[in-house]
């Protein structure tokens, strides 16, 4: 950009504008005085206070949301603990459980067992019983069936003349015979 | 080049109303600057909002550099005023000067050493202030005299010294600059070959006082907190 200047250029360099006139310019100086107090005081009132103001707002927030975060960082750390011990005692009772279950499984298999075996004990009694009856009742079926039967025969084969004593005598060695022979 | 300055007196006082124009121009900028982009605040920062929180920032790192923060916080805004206004004022001069009639009516405000005097008496009067409000009168008038009470003289001088280098240093990078600018735009650039030839070295030039400009504001900032620092903090 160049310089606007259209006038006649003088070769006097005279330093300052000073030079031109004698004496101080107080009015410049009052002029210069009161407009930088002026100039200051809006400044304070329009911009830099403000400025300051949201400035230290936002201090204030980071330092807040720093605090904040702190806080919840030490929360999170506590809940983690209590999750953490809460986890360790549902493990352990969980361990429990099982413990009590295992053990009542245990009581109840032996209590199952020992219950069969007095129940297949008490069926083998009363089989073993049924079976003595039966054959008892067997035994004397076959006693007077014999009896019949060899007196029966007998009178048939010898035909001759037996009393019952000699009979039963006969029936018992007959008997006695057939145990033995078994 | 010399051009007239546009004086009035008016309740005896002499104003030189270019000044009053630039002054009050620079103001606006800031102004309608900072206002504009704090206009719309977020908690996430966007556009506009950024660079100034980051302008915020870099001047809270500059008072930070110079004393604790419990003590230099209160200068915050007036470093972000001072930083934000000076820059402007040292940028408006840059692009074109406005000459009517012989009359220079645009330039930088700090190309005036009344402005930046101005401004530096303001801060060491600021420094004072605050030393004695900040640390009472006693704790005051006693740095004067340390490390021996022989430095008291020296202390006096420095304080104006102080002042005088303050406004005068800003003055001199700014208006040395706009001097070499009007320059290379009037004195060369008549006639299609001086243009030319005035081109090249305007940008770099251009370019060169952009950094100046920054530069300086940054310096003039530092410069208050340090001299601000000296008075208000007790281990110096």
């Amino acid at each position: 950009m160049k310089g606007v200047n259209p006038l006649v250029v003088t070769n006097s360099l005279v330093l300052g504008a000073a030079a031109a006139h004698t004496g101080v310019n107080w009015g410049d100086i009052i002029f210069q005085l009161v407009m930088f107090i002026i100039l200051m005081v809006l400044l304070k009132i329009f911009a830099w206070g403000p400025l300051m103001g949201i400035m230290k707002q936002r201090e204030d927030h980071v330092a807040g949301e720093i605090s904040a975060a702190e806080q919840s960082r030490v929360e999170a750390k506590k809940l983690l603990e209590e999750q953490r011990s809460l986890l360790k005692e549902a493990r352990s009772e969980a361990q429990v459980l099982i413990e009590n279950a295992k053990k009542q499984g245990d009581i109840q298999r032996e209590e199952i067992i020992a219950v069969a075996r007095t129940e297949a004990e008490r069926i083998k009694e009363s089989a073993k019983l049924e079976i003595e009856q039966q054959k008892e009742k067997a035994v004397s079926a076959i006693r007077e069936q014999v009896a019949s039967l060899s007196v029966l025969i007998a009178s048939k084969v010898i035909e001759k003349e037996l009393n019952a004593a000699d009979q039963d005598k006969l029936i018992n060695e007959y008997i006695q015979e057939a145990g033995d022979q078994r | 080049m010399h051009h007239e300055a546009p004086i009035v007196t008016f309740l005896g006082l002499q104003f030189n109303l270019a000044n009053i124009l630039m002054i009050t121009v620079a103001s606006a900028i800031v102004f309608l600057l900072a206002v504009l982009s704090t206009r719309r605040l977020a908690m996430k920062p966007t556009g506009m909002q950024n660079f100034m929180e980051w302008v915020m920032d870099f001047v809270k790192n500059i008072i930070n550099s110079t004393m604790d923060w419990k003590d230099g916080g209160r200068f915050h805004i007036l470093g972000i005023t001072i930083i934000m206004y000076i820059f402007v004022s040292n940028m408006l001069g840059l692009p074109f000067s406005v000459v009517v009639d012989g009359t220079l009516w645009w330039k930088s405000p700090t190309a005036d050493p009344a402005v930046t005097l101005t401004l530096a008496t303001l801060i060491v009067g600021l420094s004072h202030f605050y030393g004695v409000k900040m640390r009472g009168a006693g704790a005051y008038g006693r740095e004067f005299f340390k490390p021996f009470w022989f430095m008291f003289p020296i202390k006096i001088i420095e304080e104006f010294a102080n002042t005088l280098t303050l406004g005068l240093r800003l003055y001199g990078n700014i208006y040395a600059g706009e001097i070499l600018l009007s320059l290379l735009a009037a004195g060369l650039a008549t006639g299609v070959g001086g243009t030319l030839a005035a081109a090249l070295p305007m940008l770099v030039w251009q370019g060169f006082s952009v950094f100046v400009g920054a530069i300086q504001s940054f310096i003039f900032c530092m410069l208050t907190m340090v001299y601000l620092a000296h008075k208000v903090s007790s281990d110096h």
